[in-house]
């Protein structure tokens, strides 16, 4: 592009005043801003939390990325009914299932296995969406730690057992959140 | 002879003891500074190893040393060998030699102490807080290692062998050879005024005359940015701009290497901050508190309170460096360039021409004189501000000049 280019739109900078001349503004501005922010610090006003000794604050537990669970119905039961609905939806590809034939009668097919590779997913959702029953759901805890590759991949009772352990702070989420629990 | 070298050998130790212990502080300081501006903590865990006592975190610079030193010495294959390992001894040899000039204080009265096996220790004489006294050259002994320093900028990027170590190299050069003048501008004023090129007389002048930093506005102000621009601080941090030059002259330096250079770095400002204290701010003087200038009638108690004036001073200069660090954006080159030539040093010539003609024509010591000195640098600072600005405002467009030919034009670029 040549600078007669008429695609080109030259913007020409805005003039300074006096002040602006006399550099005065910038360097208060500056200054002002510096101290404010340090004033502010000081005062126990960081956005920064301690980790280990402090909990970080999580704004809305229900709308939270954090590790899955596997919910159960109100007999106890795997919600998946192995629709594979998910593992298509994920961009990560770390939804593993294995489908069987349900042993029970208000459904054809039920998870034999359901693993997440939750250090290949990216906590992005997709899952959570994509589930016709609202069985996978992302919950709100962040610390997940592990041992080894194999810790982390969250088999069946795994997620259900994260369900156990949230299920009382975090209820199956409702339609306002996009959910059908009722 | 025996009694000089071992009070010189002293105060060596002394002054280098303290002055590596105060960059590694400065370190955690200004990463603390930094983090409170940025709404953070900052480094604040390490404490008392194997416990869980933090103490604000003052072991972070223990712990930085170590990690230093047990870092991999590594030399890239393709760098000049020679060169690449004298640079950083250069640059820090240069910073430290620096402080043999500036006092550090005042004077300690004359002492006589028992020592167990040794006998009396008698200093025999006021001793001096200065680890050459009576170097009557100082200023030009700190101006000439400064320049020294410049030189292990440049090897450190030139043997580097790397194209953004030899990009930052470069900048420091054109940089510092820019405000090597008005920074030599500044100091002129006040060695007119003083009279003399030693540190310690430049701040007795001024506890008769007044501070220079209020007889000489424009001649501060001109010293104080050159000296944030000698000590390659933002916002004049081209040399090492992190963003266009990854670590600039020393991105392939590792290990204690890498330590000495960001030793020297922090050396420079605290001894930009000396001079700074020194020069315009009136070193140890405080009116009123620290004593009669007498060298014969100092006591411990007025020793003491001038150390305590100059460090306090000092430690606000610092503050202040870091404080600016996150205040502005950068320059860029050319802005910095313009800056130096054609702002800087016209200013600092007016100002060494007006203290030229004031020092002709008054006597600062008489209240009369002291008067018309102060309204006589406000009046330049003020008017030497406004013509600079009006003739020379800051021009933030560097795009082709389109009333220029194409053929021009391309040239340009
Ligand atoms: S959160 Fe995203 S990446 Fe993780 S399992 Fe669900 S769909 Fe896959
Ligand atoms: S978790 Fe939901 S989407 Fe995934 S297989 Fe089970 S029912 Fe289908």
């Amino acid at each position: 592009m040549k600078p007669d280019d008429p695609n080109i739109t030259w913007i020409e900078e805005p003039k300074l005043g006096l002040a602006g001349m006399l550099y005065l503004p910038l360097f208060v501005q500056g200054l002002t801003t510096t101290f404010k922010h340090m004033a502010k610090s000081l005062g126990g006003g960081v956005v920064t939390v301690s980790y280990p000794d402090e909990e970080p604050k999580i704004g809305n537990p229900l709308i939270y990325r954090g590790v899955h669970r596997l919910n159960k119905d109100e007999q106890g039961r795997v919600k998946c009914v192995a629709c594979f609905l998910c593992a298509t939806a994920c961009p990560a590809h770390c939804i593993d299932i294995i489908a069987a034939e349900s042993p029970w009668p208000d459904r054809e097919k039920y998870p034999q296995s359901f693993v997440i590779d939750e250090l290949r997913c990216i906590y992005c959702g997709m899952c959570e969406e994509a589930c016709p029953v609202d069985a996978v759901e992302l919950t709100s805890l962040y610390n997940l730690t592990g041992r080894s590759r194999e810790e982390m991949m969250f088999d069946k009772e795994k997620l259900l057992s994260v369900y156990d352990a949230t299920k009382d702070k975090e209820p199956m989420k409702s339609p306002a959140l996009g959910g059908t629990a009722t | 002879m025996t009694q000089l070298l071992l009070e010189t050998g002293i105060k060596i130790a002394i002054i280098l003891g303290g002055m590596m212990t105060a960059a590694a502080y400065f370190v955690l300081l200004e990463r603390r500074m930094a983090a409170w501006v940025q709404d953070r903590i900052g480094p604040n865990r390490v404490g008392i190893p194997g416990t869980k006592v933090r103490l604000f975190g003052l072991g972070q610079p223990l712990a930085d040393g170590i990690k230093f030193i047990l870092k991999e010495n590594y030399t890239p294959a393709h760098v000049n060998h020679a060169l690449y390992a004298i640079a950083p001894v250069v640059i820090l040899t240069a910073a430290l030699t620096t402080f043999v000039v500036i006092p550090m204080g005042s004077l300690i009265p004359h002492f006589k102490v028992g020592v167990p096996q040794v006998g009396v220790v008698d200093s025999g004489h006021n001793v001096e807080m200065i680890a050459a006294p009576g170097i009557d050259v100082g200023l030009i002994l700190i101006f000439a290692l400064s320049s020294i320093a410049v030189y292990g900028v440049i090897l450190g990027g030139w043997s580097s062998n790397n194209k953004y170590s030899f990009l930052g190299g470069l900048r420091s050069s054109a940089q510092l050879i820019a405000y090597e003048l008005p920074l030599s501008l500044g100091i002129l004023g006040v060695v007119l005024a003083a009279g003399s090129l030693d540190i310690d007389t430049i701040t007795k002048a001024q506890a008769v005359q007044g501070w220079y930093g209020i007889l000489q506005p424009l001649g501060f102000i001109v010293f104080l940015i050159a000296a944030f621009a000698e000590a390659s601080r933002l916002p004049f941090d081209l040399p090492e701009a992190e963003q266009e030059l990854i670590g600039g002259y020393h991105t392939e330096y590792a290990g204690m290497k890498l330590l000495l250079f960001l030793v020297a770095e922090f050396l420079h400002m605290i001894a930009a901050s000396f001079l700074i204290v020194q020069l315009f701010l009136g070193g140890w003087h405080l009116p009123f508190i620290t004593g009669d200038l007498d060298n014969e009638k100092i006591t411990w108690f007025t020793a003491a309170l001038r150390i305590g004036v100059l460090q306090a001073k000092i430690f606000g200069v610092i503050v202040f460096f870091m404080l600016v660090r996150w205040s502005w954006p950068r320059f860029r080159f050319d802005q910095l360039m313009s800056l130096a030539w054609k702002i800087m040093l016209p200013l600092g010539i007016l100002n060494l021409v007006a203290v030229a003609v004031v020092q002709e024509f008054t006597k600062p010591e008489t209240l009369n004189g002291k008067v018309i000195a102060i309204a006589v640098g406000w009046i330049v600072l003020v008017a030497g501000w406004l013509c600079m600005a009006l003739s020379n405002p800051l021009v933030t467009d560097n795009r082709p000049r389109r009333d220029l030919s194409l053929a021009e034009v391309d040239a340009q670029i």
